[in-house]
This record gives structure tokens, sequence and C-alpha cells, in this order.
């Protein structure tokens, strides 16, 4: 009994501790990430008011009750008292409240689709997931890369996301949220490094036999500068990305090295969910003639909508 | 008094055995139907996630046909004041069962019987005219919910039907027992609960898409 | 095209050493069973007693069986993922390639829920529930017999797929478009498709089965509230599977005509929405794991109430408790893909409704603690699981709130925290809970007592071998170590996988021990003899009767005026009377039908999953007429007569206490 105690205690003692552990998200570089450990370690906190008191109690009346101490009470029949019954449904309904309401505070906060507040405009990057490597799209800078992602430390990126094939997530632990990226469909994601460094992104949904290689480096540079150089490096080094270059690909690979392409073609992420999204009949009621494109677009996230997920952001 | 159960399955069930110890063969009944009962409302949530889907589903026509195109109004209408008189049928039948008037029974079954043919030969003709034209399954999600949505009630009347020429075998061979008139009890619920059935699929796939 | 379909002699693994190898040894383990059955001329009685049976309690040592034998299957799974993920690290490749580690990782998840934690449940419900309401048998027992043989049919069919063809290489969640045609073409998914489809269909007969049984067949005076516990959380548990079950059928049925006949319910192509599936299957998948665990919650407070020597603590709360439990269990099951993008409303909504469940849960707890409070607890192997259980699964639950609040699933959702949370729920609950059931109740069924030291020896090793499995885990998650990974390079992980598989050969030695306790009982069965049919001063029905009970079960039904029946039948004087003369009683027979109608199904099945398409008509239509010729078969029934009941009852009251004292 009293080993398991310990070895509850000490492991508890580890998780904690592990706050100051390098990697990981308890170890955050970004804002999002910052206020999800603290939210995780704010409700532990709070659990554990109702949890300690359960273990110990259980362990210490386990131990005071047991049949050798006769001369304890013993009530054969008591079996009800309004009193605990009153005890024991509102302590965990008080817990559940306070938790409620941080809850649905911290959900709104922290929604991956809303971009964040007072860090200035958001640098735009466009995630393709395929098997089995992450494509990068850079519209502004009009470059992309395969399997290693580039942004200034301090630069706010609203993240772009769909999938050419199976379901995968895209996440940086150390930075924040994830969120899934689906075929025909686009997800969004707002992160943040609040200083420059190397983190480690990977896939966290399993899309088949090549998932464990689908990782790749998030790397924050300093300076904007830095970045801009990194640009100018893909500019020079890489080859194209149109379509056939694309549709190569696609073809399935395993630990797919870094790829640079320098000239993308115009409108590749729409082109690759579009490529089953003109199967969704939608488009008939929501697009625009002059605006046919972001009209199918918009079709996309309806179909979304359909099962609970995300509403249009007015600002598309 | 003992409920013993001697049996069995949701629409089998024991009596009929002459011995003296009928009070038994009551209350089994009663845990079949209600076994049974039980059966149709987990059918009911089955139904239910077709449901669900169609209704996600149906306006992803992938550039093809929408309900509005294919859906003949007229052509549903009969068929579902087939299968509605059936179910008034049947009700004639359990009242002559209850009874025990063998020919009564007989008769209406075969009436019922007669009007679920009818509903499933005009469904199976609206499936096959959109097949042939160009809209199977395959076509587009909408149309692979709409003809999985129909098609398992089909399917459910499809095997209504077997059961049903089963039935009307077993009442000629050995009449109204208490085991035959449990079975036929069984039968009439899940005919009634395929009627209940096609009321939403008629409103919900036809009426509404035909709108 | 080929009789056989896709079926051929390539779709036997004989490069695989592994493979070969376990095939090897279950062929020579069932050589020597079988050796053994026809040495001691036992095929008849395997047949007419055990197979054939519909007698429920006799079902339901057989669930328990199979539920046994699929817990060393799945094991085995486990312990091949703990060592190659201890060997895979640092760049290595270790042992398995994916497409075999892949196929572990998906038939160990679908062993383990479905055929080795469902038919536990089911044994022990099957065994129990009728003999705590005072009934003879269950409300249907040739379809109780079937539904065995159907979820039998299932493990089978998982099991064949090791030596023939794959499994599916998905996760056992399988979702789309993964699992489609187009990313899963072989015959994996259609294993798991199938062996899915056919055990559900029995559980979800059983279901119906046990809730006509509650509903009709209660003893004389018992009503709803004065059911024992177990029997109330098993209710609830039905009502689950009756209301989620055939979403899983449905869910499933779509994927199969998306991978036969080209529709497009989930596909990525021509509209197809598989975030659909993932909502489907969630609605059933979140009932799915109340429908393990509120029973074992039924068991631990059957214990409690044991071997304290006292009543329940808040009877009521905890049956109201149940039943909140099992409700709100249908309104969260979008809080496994919060991550899916939608609004902050709808994650909210959920999150919050998640964690509303741990209110009734809490208060079972503190409920089983206040039944502590004031007792005599005598510390047997089924108190220390359920102790166990309440310091475990409350940390599983804990972490299980933690993983509602949508701000920290965002970086915990698909980690080895989540594995970590979900295994501390479903072991340190479900399971803790069988087992404890098993150690308690294995005299009532077999009519011996399991040797308590070995007993112990299995309890240690489980709870420390879990802490030390599980709790590295819940820090790997937070290290960012997502799940489902073939092999790592990252060395700050390291340690934690060491102790993660250290801690799965713990456990290992735990089930050698519950093994070793098993023989070792066996052996000592003389000493270990349970006379009276009440070795731990039971509360409830099921303790009135002999062990093994009676095959009626009662002699006479009794009549229930409280809760704890046979408690009070004790202290009135009124256990273990004797009478002058019996009525005959009416019992069903056994019938062979059940177990040919599953064959036929599994026939069916498999066929299915190989494309051969006339051994699947066949199978079908001969699982028809099996059910048909069933119906109309007369001779299903007979009469215990008198005379021999009161033999029965006069051996088996020999050897009752003369006066019973409360």
């Amino acid at each position: 009994m009293l080993i398991r105690n310990l070895c509850t205690i000490a492991l508890t003692a580890v998780v904690l501790t592990l706050a100051g552990c390098s990697g990981g998200v308890l170890d955050p570089k970004g804002q999002v990430g910052v206020e999800e450990k603290w939210l995780i370690i704010i409700c532990t906190l709070l659990m554990l008011i109702v949890v300690l008191p359960v273990i110990v109690l259980t362990l210490y009346f386990a131990w005071k009750y047991r049949a050798s101490r006769d001369f304890e009470v013993y009530t054969p029949k008591w079996a009800h008292s309004t009193k605990i019954e009153a005890a024991v449904w509102s302590i965990p309904v008080l817990i559940i409240v306070v938790l409620g309401v941080i809850t649905w505070k911290s959900t709104h906060a922290l929604d991956p689709y809303k971009p964040l507040e007072g860090k200035g405009e958001h640098m735009t990057v466009e995630v393709v997931s395929l098997n089995w490597k992450w494509l990068f799209i850079y519209p502004e800078q009009g470059i992309a890369t395969v399997n290693e992602l580039v942004f200034p430390a301090d630069k706010p990126v609203a993240f772009k996301i769909t999938s050419e094939g199976t379901m995968n997530s895209f996440f940086i632990p150390q930075l924040g949220s994830q969120i899934y990226s689906m075929a025909g469909m686009e997800t969004k994601l707002h992160l943040i490094a609040d200083e420059p460094g190397t983190y480690e992104g990977f896939s966290a949904n399993y899309s088949g036999k090549g998932f464990t290689g689908m990782s790749f480096d998030a790397i924050a540079t300093p300076t904007n500068e830095d970045f801009d150089a990194w640009v100018e490096k893909v500019k020079r080094e890489g080859g194209e990305l149109d379509s056939a270059s694309y549709e190569a690909l696609t073809e399935p690979t395993e630990f797919h090295p870094v790829e640079y392409f320098a000239d993308v073609k115009d409108g590749l992420f729409h082109d690759i969910i579009m490529k089953f999204m003109k199967d969704h009949g939608e488009m008939n009621y929501y697009s625009k003639p002059e605006n046919a494109v972001q009209g199918q677009h918009e079709a996309a996230q309806h179909n979304a909508q359909h099962i609970g997920a995300h509403e249009t952001e007015a600002e598309e | 008094m003992s409920s013993i159960p001697s049996s069995l399955n949701p629409n089998s069930d024991v009596g009929g055995h002459g011995d003296g110890h009928d009070h038994e063969h009551h209350d089994t009944g009663g845990n079949t139907i209600f076994g049974f009962w039980l059966y149709l409302m987990t059918d009911c949530l089955l139904f239910a996630s077709f449901f669900a889907t169609y209704a996600v589903l149906y306006m992803n026509t992938a550039g093809g046909v929408s309900g509005a195109d294919i859906f003949e109004l007229d052509f549903v209408a009969v068929e579902t004041a087939a299968l509605l008189l059936s179910s008034i049928t049947f009700g004639f039948a359990m009242i002559a069962a209850h009874a025990q008037k063998k020919a009564l029974t007989l008769t209406w079954l075969g009436v019922t019987f007669a009007f679920g043919a009818t509903f499933i030969g005009m469904e199976i003709y609206e499936f096959h005219h959109l097949i042939v034209n160009g809209n199977g399954p395959g076509e587009s999600a909408f149309l692979t919910a709409f003809f999985s949505l129909v098609g398992l009630h089909g399917m459910h009347v499809s095997a209504g039907l077997i059961w049903m020429t089963i039935m009307i075998i077993e009442v000629l061979r050995r009449g109204l027992g208490n085991q035959t008139v449990t079975r036929l009890s069984c039968l009439s619920l899940f005919w009634h609960f395929l009627d209940i059935v096609w009321i939403c699929v008629f409103t919900v796939v036809y009426l509404m898409g035909a709108m | 095209m080929s009789l056989l379909g896709k079926l051929s002699i390539e779709a036997v693994p004989y490069h695989d050493p592994i493979i070969m190898s376990t095939l090897t040894v279950v062929a020579i383990l069932g050589v020597v069973i079988a050796g053994l059955v026809t040495k001691y001329k036992k095929w008849g009685v395997l047949w007419n007693d055990w197979i054939t049976s519909i007698d429920h309690k006799r079902l339901g040592v057989m669930y328990i069986i199979l539920a046994l034998i699929m817990l060393l299957r799945g094991f085995a799974d486990a312990i091949m993922m703990r060592s190659q993920l201890a060997l895979a690290t640092n760049g290595s490749e270790g042992y398995l390639p994916p497409e075999h580690y892949d196929q572990i990782f998906t038939a160990h998840g679908v062993i383990m829920i479905i055929f080795m934690a469902m038919p536990f449940m089911v044994g022990l419900m099957n065994i129990i529930l009728p003999l705590q309401i005072g009934a003879r048998d269950v409300a249907f027992p040739f379809l109780n017999n079937l539904s065995f043989w159907l979820t039998a049919g299932g493990a089978i069919l998982i099991n064949l797929s090791l030596g023939l063809g794959e499994f599916a290489k998905t996760g056992w969640v399988a979702y789309p478009p993964l699992s489609g045609l187009d990313y899963s073409p072989g015959v994996g998914v259609d294993y798991y498709i199938w062996a899915l489809q056919i055990s559900g269909l029995g559980t979800l007969l059983t279901a119906v089965n046990f809730l006509v049984t509650v509903a009709k067949m209660r003893a004389p005076g018992m009503k709803l509230m004065q059911m024992p516990i177990f029997t109330w959380t098993c209710t609830w548990g039905n009502i689950l599977i009756a209301a989620s079950f055939p979403i899983l059928t449905a869910v499933l049925a779509m994927l199969t005509l998306d991978r036969y006949m080209d529709f497009h319910f989930f596909t990525n192509e021509a509209g197809g929405n598989s975030m659909m599936y993932i909502n489907l299957f969630w609605a059933w998948g979140h009932p799915e794991v109340y429908i393990l665990v509120l029973p074992a919650f039924g068991i631990f407070s059957e214990i409690i109430s044991t071997f304290t020597g006292k009543r329940l603590f808040g009877y009521k709360s905890m049956v109201y408790a149940s039943g909140a439990i099992a409700i709100l269990g249908f309104v969260v099951w979008l809080h496994h893909f919060f991550t899916m993008g939608s609004s902050a409303n709808v994650n909210a909504f959920f999150g919050i409704m998640t964690m509303i469940i741990a209110v009734p849960t809490g208060v079972k707890l503190f409920n089983w603690i206040f039944t502590l409070y004031r007792g005599r607890l005598h510390i047997t192997t089924p108190v220390l699981w359920t102790l166990g259980f309440m310091v475990t699964f409350t940390i599983g639950g804990m972490t299980g709130v933690l993983l509602a609040i949508p701000g920290a699933d965002y970086v915990l959702h698909n980690s080895l925290f989540l594995i970590a949370h979900f295994h501390n729920t479903i072991i340190g609950g479900a399971v803790f809970g069988y087992l404890a059931g098993f150690s308690y109740w294995f005299p009532k069924a077999i009519g011996f007592k399991l040797d308590e030291k070995w007993g112990k020896a299995a309890f240690w090793c489980w709870q420390i071998g879990f802490l030390l499995a599980f709790m590295p885990l819940y820090v790997l998650g937070f290290l960012g170590m997502t799940r489902r990974l073939n092999s790592t390079d990252n060395p700050d992980w390291n340690i934690w996988l060491y102790i993660a598989a250290f801690g799965a050969v713990v456990i290992a030695f735990g089930i050698l021990s519950q093994v070793i306790q098993l023989v070792v009982s066996f052996m000592k069965r003389e000493e270990l003899d349970d006379k009276t049919g009440d070795p731990w001063n039971g509360h409830t029905l099921e303790w009135s009767t002999a062990s093994p009970p009676q095959f009626y079960n009662f002699a006479k039904i009794p009549h229930v005026k409280d809760i704890d029946t046979w408690t009070d039948m004790k202290e009135e004087g009124e256990a273990y009377k004797r009478y002058e003369s019996y009525e005959p009683i009416h019992m069903p027979k056994n019938t062979s039908a059940g177990v040919t109608m599953s064959a036929s199904l599994t026939i069916f099945c498999f066929a299915m999953i190989w494309h051969i398409w006339w051994l699947a008509v066949v199978g079908l239509v001969s699982a028809i007429g099996f059910f048909i010729k069933r119906c109309y078969t007369k001779d299903v029934d007979y009469y215990v007569q008198p005379d021999e009941i009161k033999k029965i009852e006069d051996e088996h009251l020999k050897n009752a206490p003369k006066e019973v004292t409360a």
C-alpha cells in the first residue's frame, strides 16, 4: 500500500518537475503553448483537491477498518447519510463548475482558428500533408518546401491546412495546438514562436506505413532578415513546383528529405482542395460567378460545418 | 407462478404444448414480444444513423443529379399508398388471428403480402431505372446515401415478406396456436415499424428532396 | 474469376519467422488439447454439456475462457509493441517493420476491447445476473448460446488473419480514407469489419436478452430499486449496448459498401465525407467505454459491501450515478476529435459535458469510501483489486478530465498521454474489475476458491507493472511523443520507453501468477472446496445457491423484500430451508442451432473477406436455414421431476451450516 502511494507521489512529482525539462509540451516556446501549459497545470492542481483526499481516504479507511482491528466501531446496517451524500455530490459539482468556467473561457481564448491578438500582421503558410511528408507553401514569398518550415520568431503565422489523401494532424508541440489535415477541406491554425530555435514538428495522427517519418523541423529565425535570407536561398536552390512536379511529390515516400521549390504554381493550394471539393454540390449554392474559386473554397468550409466544424471567419 | 423461458429467439417462442402449463407460455409470449420490441428500437437507431448520414451527404452531388432531378413524387406516392394500405390490412389480419379465424387471417395476410410485394416491385423498378440512366449509387455521395437509406428499408420489407411467407405456411399447417399468434404479433410490430420508417423516408428524402 | 476469390497460397505469410513460429506453437497446442480430449473421451461431454449448452452459467464460463485466451493474445501484442519501441530508439529500426507493427497495434486494440473486455464483462454478467435476480435462466436461452458463438466467430476470424492474409493496418478506429480501398486495398480492413460485425451482432442480442430478463424475470417482490447493484450497472450497460451498437453496425456497413460496391460515404472522391465516419464511430465508441466500465463499478460495489460485512453506502446514489454516466456518455463523443476544427462553442460544450461525468464518478468513489468506513474489511484478493482500482482509476479520471479541456487536448491529443489515460481507466477500471469479479465469483461458478497467495502475487505484479508501464507514458506524452510511432530518435525519451517495457514484463509476471494460481487451486481443490455455496458470507441471492449452482438455479424461487436478500434470509432463518416436496421445473433443452448458425455466419463473413461469393451465399442461406429449422423444432423443453430436485437439494443442504447467524 505504502509502495503504491509513494510511487504515485513520486511520479506526480516527476511529471510536475518535467516543466523544467527541455522539449515537449511543458517546455513551450510560443504564446499559445505557454497558455496551454498553464491551463494544464492549474486544472491539474484544481483536480488534486478532490483526487488526493480520495486516494488518502481510501487507503486510510482500508487500513483503519481492516478486520483485525476489531476494536473499531462496526455498523453493518449503516448505509445512508443525507449530510454525507449532499457533500459527495456537491464537492465534485463545485470543482466541475470552476473547471467548466475555465474550459469555456480557455477554449474561446485558445481557438486555433482565431488570429493571435496584438501580435501584428500574420504571415501565411499553406500546409499540405502528403504520404508521408509535409509540403509548406509560402504564398507571400512564392516558394514552397518539403519537411522544413521556416518563419521569423515573434511573427504570428496563420497556417491553412489540407491533405492530399489521408488524415494527419499538424503539430509542433513546443509552439502549441495541433489541428487535423483533411482532404477537400481547409483547417486553420495560428501559432507564434516567442524565441528563435528549431522545434520538432510531426503528424500526430497515424496515416499509414510511413507515418513515423513524417517529422519536420520548424525553424524560427532570430530576425526577419534571416528569414529573407533563407527565402533567397530557397529561390536560388529550388526547382519548379507545377502540376507535374506536384503529382510526382504525391507518390508515397518515407523519411522524405528536405526539398525546396522556388517557383510555385499560382493557386496550387486551392487546386489541391478543389480536386476533391469539385465533387460537392454546395458550390451551386454558395459560389458567385465573378469569384468562383473563392466561392468553392467557402463551400469546402461549409462542408465541414455540416457536422459541427468551424464557422467560416468573416475575414475570408 | 414461475416464469421459465423455453425459448428462443425474438420471433419464435414456445407454446402449443397442450400439457396444462399455459400460464407459463403466456408469460414467455410477453417476453418475446417485449424482446422483439427492444430489437426494433435498436433497428430504429440503425435507421437513425443512415438518416443522419443522408442529411450530411444529400447536397454532395459531385456535379451530378440532385434529388429534385430524379424523384418522381407521383410514382413514390403510389408506392407509399401500397405500403400504408398493407399496414391496415395487417391490422385486419391480426384482428382475425386473435379471433381465431384462420381463413380470414390467411386472406388478409395474402392481401398484405400483395401490397408489400407491390411496394418492393416499384422500388426495384425505381432503382433499376436510376442505375440504367447512369445515376447509380457509385456516382455521388448523395446517390450513395439515397440508395443506402431507401435500400436498407427495402431490405427490411423484403425480409418481412419472406417472414410473412413462412408465417402463411405456418398458419396453414398449424393453425393459430399461442406460439403462432405471438410470432404474428412480432411480424405485425415489424411491419408497422417499417411503415413508420417509410413515412420518415418519404418526408425527408422524397418530399424535402423534390422541393 | 477464381473459385477461391482472392485467396491463394500467397496469403500465408510463410516468409515471416515471428508469425510462423507463433502459428506452429498454436498448432502444437491445438493438437495436444485435441489429443487430451480424445484420450479422456471428452468429446461427447464437450459437445453435449458445453458447446450446445444454453445454461447461462456455462455460457458465462465459456465467455470468460474466450476472454482469457484473447487476453493472452492481446498481451502478446502489447509486449511486442513495448519491446519494439524499447529497441527502436536513436534511429534504430527495431525488429518489427511498419507492415507488421501497424497490424499489431490495430489487433491489440480490437482484441482487448472487443474480444477480451467485452466477453469478460458479458461472461460475468451471464453467470451472475440471473442468479442475483432469482431467475432460473435468461429470457431467451437459445439466443444466449447464439450470442456467445457469434462472439466466438468474430474472435476466430480475427485470429485467422494472423495466418491467412493480414489484419488491418489502420489503428483500431479504422478512420477513412486510410481504411478505404484506395489506401488499404488488402483484406486486413475486411477482417476488421466482419469480425466486428459478427461479434457486434452477438453483443446486441445479449443486451436485448438481458434487458428482457431484468424487466420480466425478477423474483417476486423484487422492485427495480431493490436489484443488486451489479445487476443495475449491467442493466445500464445493456441499455448503452442497445442504444450504441446499432450505430457501429451502420457505420461498418457504410464502410463495407464503400469498399465492396464503390459507394461514396467516406471517400475523398465524389463528395464523400470521412468526418461522418469519425462522428458515428465515436457515437458508438464513447458509450462503449462506459459499457465496459459500468459493470466493473458494480463488481467493486458488491465486493466492498461483502468484504466489509456492510450494506453498500448510498445505494440509490449509486444507481442514479450509473444512470447519469450512461446518459451523459452519449453526449460527449466529440471530445475524441477536438482538433478537427470545430468552433470554440462546440468544443467547449462537449468539453464541459465530458467533465460533468466526473461528478457521478466521483460520487461513486466517495460511496465506496464510506462503505469502507466503520466496516470490517477482510483484505482478500478481490479487495486488493478493488483498492488498487480506487487509487489507479482516480488518477485515470483526473487525466481524463484534463483531456476533456479542449485547450489542453490541443497539445495532448493522440499523444502517449492519451494512451496512458485510457489504459489507466480501462485497465485500472474495467480489467481490475473483471479480475476482481473473477476471483470473487470463481467459487460460485466452478465450486472451489482460488488460491489467495498466488492471487495476491498476481495483483501486486499487475498493480506495480501497470504503474511502471503507463506512468512513463504520461511523461512521454508531455515530452511530445505521439502514438503509433514505429521507431523514435529522441534520447530524452529512451529511459521512459525502457521503464515502460520493463513494466510490461512485470505485468507478464502478474499474468503468469494467475496461470499458476489456476493450476495450484485446481490441485488444492479439495481443500479450497466451497461446500456451503456462500464462501464470503455474501449479501445477494447468487450465494444462496450451491457452488456451482444447480442447473435450475433455484428449487423454489425466493421472495424479495429488500436489497440484500440473502443477508435478510440468513438473519431470519429462511436460508438453507429444506422442503418436503418440490414443484416440477420447466427447463429448456440444449441445442446445436446456435453453434451451427454462427458457424454458417462465420463462413459467410470469411467468404466475404476473401470475395468467395458462392461460399458467402452458401453460408448465409444455411444460417437462415438453421434458424428456420430451430423455429420449427418442437422438442425444445422438458420438466425436471420433483424427486430429482429433492435429491439434488438434499445433497446440497447436507453441507449447509446448521444455523446461520448474521
